[in-house]
């Protein structure tokens, strides 16, 4: 059995630990908060540019508007994912499931190196890729918490671009969709090119007959861009939110584990000493018969 | 006098909302000034300010890339960035402003980042000119 000393030391040690993972989940609960709030302001702005492109898309019936990065290319030579992911660990299963998922699908849609690309937001997702010799096109590591715009504009516009420039033929993107603090949900969506728009939204919102200054073509081509980096940018507000829920679960379940650990630690470090005094008692007694 | 709804909208929420009178932008074709009752309409802006009027009162934003989208009982602007005057900071513009001229000078040898240099040469322009007229104001 472990000496007593050993034992206490064990329960201290536990006890801080137990105090940075505590800490730790306030700190990711207070960032979740805010970081709910970012992602709540950024929707109206894609959510309108979605119904002026859709509007504009699915347009007059008699003249046809249409633009490159709107229809799907006959041929998909390269493919390129965008993989979100956090730049520290500790929390949980939100990068492991995420890499995971995305290599299966690499490895069951692609049978070499050539047919795709990875561009990774986030220091454990690079590192990944990097380890296993995964060809990375971009990246980005030390995103702040509450992201603004700006910080992801460069590689936004970039892979814009570089579907534009036909480097990639599609762009899909990966990351942990937030549904609840405890609940994130590994979402692969379609950036490029942008083949749902129109369809079910046109129906939905009132068409109006837009007077477009200068001209269709024009406006897409200025929105089109934009709105696929709009859309880069609000799945990093989701995948923000949902490292800190992860973050906060997985703080809160090492805490208990912590408050158990200790728990039972205290019960064995009692028995010891209840045990070391018993026998010391016994020493005693023992000695005194003895000098009878 | 009649009203309409205007919302100034950027990736980071919203920096305007509310009834005014008139909106009046700078579009990649010219100026163009939007009252209640416009046909609807959607125009690329360039980098410059917006004004609104509001209660006789104007007031202004410095924008920089986005679009107008002009409905007949609302008007939303949407933008990368959009700042109230008292939202600017001076010294940063400045120092941009600065950065700017000094990267077009040696662009013009090299001939990079010219188009990069200009636009940012201009948000600064842009930026210094709102807040020194909203602040009067």
């Amino acid at each position: 059995m472990a000496s007593l000393r050993d034992i206490k030391s064990r329960i201290v040690s536990t006890r801080k630990m137990k105090q940075i993972t505590k800490a730790m989940e306030m700190v990711a609960a207070a960032k979740l908060n805010r970081a709910q709030t970012k992602a709540t302001a950024f929707v109206p702005y894609t959510e309108k540019i979605r119904e002026v492109v859709s509007s504009i898309a699915s347009g007059s019936e008699d003249e046809e508007v249409t633009h490159p990065m709107l229809q799907d290319r006959k041929e998909i030579k390269k493919t390129a994912y965008l993989v979100i992911t956090s730049d520290r660990g500790l929390c949980g299963a939100y990068n492991s499931g995420l890499l995971r998922r995305t290599m299966s699908i690499i490895n069951e849609r692609h049978a070499s190196a050539d047919e795709y690309g990875i561009i990774v937001m986030g220091r454990v997702g690079r590192d990944f890729f990097r380890k296993r010799g995964v060809p990375i096109y971009q990246e980005i590591v030390g995103l702040h918490d509450q992201p603004d715009y700006s910080e992801i504009k460069n590689i936004a516009s970039t892979t814009v671009e570089m579907f534009v420039d036909g480097i990639f033929d599609e762009i899909y993107i990966h990351y942990n969709h937030f549904i609840s603090v405890i609940t994130q949900q590994v979402t692969e969506q379609k950036l490029l090119p942008l083949t749902d728009m129109g369809g079910n939204d046109a129906e939905k919102t009132p068409k109006l007959d837009y007077i477009y200054e200068p001209n269709p073509e024009v406006i897409l081509e200025q929105l089109l861009p934009h709105y696929a980096e709009s859309l880069i940018y609000g799945a990093l507000l989701d995948a923000k939110a949902s490292e800190f829920g992860a973050r906060m679960t997985a703080m809160q379940s090492a805490t208990r584990n912590a408050t158990d650990r200790i728990d039972e630690l205290t019960l064995v470090y009692n028995r010891a000493r209840q045990a070391a005094i018993t026998q010391e008692i016994n020493e005693i007694v023992g000695g005194a018969a003895a000098l009878e | 006098m009649k009203t309409m709804h205007t919302n100034v909208v950027t990736p980071d929420g919203s920096v305007f909302e509310g009834q005014v009178e008139m909106v009046s932008v700078k579009t990649t074709e010219g100026e163009l000034g939007i009252m209640a009752g416009h046909l609807p309409l959607v125009s690329p802006l360039t980098i410059g300010a917006v004004r609104i009027r509001k209660e006789s009162k104007v007031q202004l934003i410095a924008v920089s890339g986005g679009f107008i989208e002009v409905r007949p009982d609302e008007v939303n602007i949407l933008a990368e960035s959009a700042e109230l005057p008292s939202q600017i900071d001076i010294a940063r513009a400045r120092a941009a402003k600065e950065r700017a001229e000094r990267r077009l000078q040696e662009a013009k040898k090299a001939n990079i980042d010219f188009k990069r240099a200009e636009l940012a040469l201009k948000r600064a322009i842009n930026r210094l000119e709102v807040s020194s007229y909203g602040n009067k104001s």
